[in-house]
């Protein structure tokens, strides 16, 4: 009989029909850690953070449709001790001094390192060179901490309808690239409004004269784990639609 | 009896680092009291020993800059058991590795040739000055480290919640809302 349930971590929970894991269970009240995905875009999967076993094969949350009688593992070392890992891979990658950025206590990508208790950086840091765009007026893009997830590219493009942002590149050269006759934001069209300027979960994007409108140590992720705080979150743009 | 009354060593030092974690140590305020019945310092800035005896603790604040710190740091390893990287500059670089992205040169004549206010410009070449890296290394790149204490600095509360663990044999880890990178 079909029963549209899938147990995670051994609870049983109960999906609509389209959904993927990671919606299901974010719905449900169970986290499952994650960077790229973000609940009003489709899903990207490329972060791999919230990679779960489901019968017995690793997938990603994110892209994967829940289907009945699903067994999913989500919170055991092994899958932890992967996340904790791509986490260091991206902290190494990109150049993340968090005493200096001013999302810090706000950023998805620090508060993903508290969650996972990844005190140390374990590879070698590369420390790329990479550009700092300040020629808008009030957004700054300083690209030493983007970790490329795209919610900039999507939110652009399937919100905004502007294009502004893309990847260029591949690898470790990858890059994240203004869509403008300058290369710089300062002639791309993106407005301080557009849910581009605002999607950026680390401090790759930043709103210009806000930085410590909020004290350190009183900002989203300085009071909640990020799964306490995002599922707050969830439930609120539950509640919202 | 000798073994459960031996105190336990701790060396500290601070390299490419602005002692501020150094200071957070000192905030364990009456704690330190604590720590004094069951461990000594050996070499530290609180101590003035210019050499690490042999240690069970070592703490290393700041990350790699010179010649000399490369020193220091493998003078540590030699002789501390367990070598802890505390704070964000010996974890990954900190503030002082924001040079890592600009050559060596324009940084040394920024400092000491183009920069405002420079009187008598000329680059320090003092054959005693420890010789400049071209960046600021985090210290698991130089040497092997066994924990890492995050924090910038990490709070009193947090060292000392370590340091417990370590002194009780446990493995140290950090309760949620003392984990900081900040």
């Amino acid at each position: 009989m079909k029963t549209n349930s899938i147990s995670i971590d051994g609870q049983q929970i109960t999906f609509r029909e389209g959904q993927t894991i990671i919606q299901a269970a974010l719905e449900a009240g169970i986290y499952i850690p994650y960077l790229c995905y973000h609940p009003d875009f489709e899903a990207h999967g490329s972060c791999k953070v919230c990679t779960v076993r489901v019968n017995g094969s690793h997938c990603s949350a994110c892209t994967t449709f829940a289907s009945d009688g699903q067994v999913v593992d989500n919170h055991c070392e092994d899958l932890n001790s992967s996340r904790r890992a791509i986490t260091q891979m991206l902290f190494v990658e990109g150049n993340h001094l968090c005493p200096s950025c001013e999302k810090s206590g706000d950023c998805e990508l620090q508060a993903l390192g508290y969650y996972l208790k990844l005190f140390g950086s374990h590879f070698p840091h590369l420390f790329p060179h990479r550009e700092v765009d300040a020629t808008h007026p009030h957004i700054l893009l300083d690209r030493d901490r983007c970790i490329f997830c795209e919610l900039c590219v999507r939110a652009s493009r399937e919100v905004d309808q502007k294009n502004v942002f893309a990847i260029s590149g591949r690898g470790i050269d990858s890059e994240l690239v203004v869509n403008s006759p300058s290369g710089t934001l300062l002639d791309s069209g993106l407005d301080v409004n557009d849910k581009a300027a605002h999607v950026c979960p680390v401090g790759a994007i930043l709103i210009k004269n806000q930085a410590f409108q909020v004290p350190i140590g009183q900002r989203k992720y300085d009071k909640n784990r990020i799964d306490d705080a995002d599922l707050i979150e969830v439930k609120h743009d539950h509640i919202d639609s | 009896m000798t073994t459960s009354t031996a105190k336990i060593n701790i060396a500290t030092t601070s390299l490419a680092g602005c002692f501020g974690c150094h200071m957070s140590l000192l905030d364990i305020d009456e704690r330190i009291q604590d720590l004094a019945e069951v461990a000594v310092f050996d070499r530290s800035p609180f101590t003035d020993i210019k050499h690490c005896n042999q240690s069970d603790i070592g703490l290393i604040e700041g990350g790699v800059c010179n010649a000399e710190n490369v020193h220091v740091l493998r003078e540590f390893r030699k002789q501390c058991n367990i070598l802890i990287a505390v704070g964000a500059c010996a974890i990954n670089g900190g503030i002082p590795a924001l040079r890592n992205n600009i050559p060596l040169k324009e940084c040394l004549e920024e400092s000491y040739i183009d920069g405002l206010g420079v009187v008598n410009p000329q680059i320090p070449n003092d054959p005693e000055l420890p010789l400049i890296l071209d960046k600021v290394y985090p210290i698991h790149e130089i040497v092997k480290i066994d924990y890492s204490l995050p924090g910038c600095p990490p709070s009193a509360d947090a060292i000392c919640a370590f340091i417990t663990d370590l002194l009780a044999g446990r493995e140290p880890t950090l309760p949620d809302e003392l984990i900081h990178y900040d």
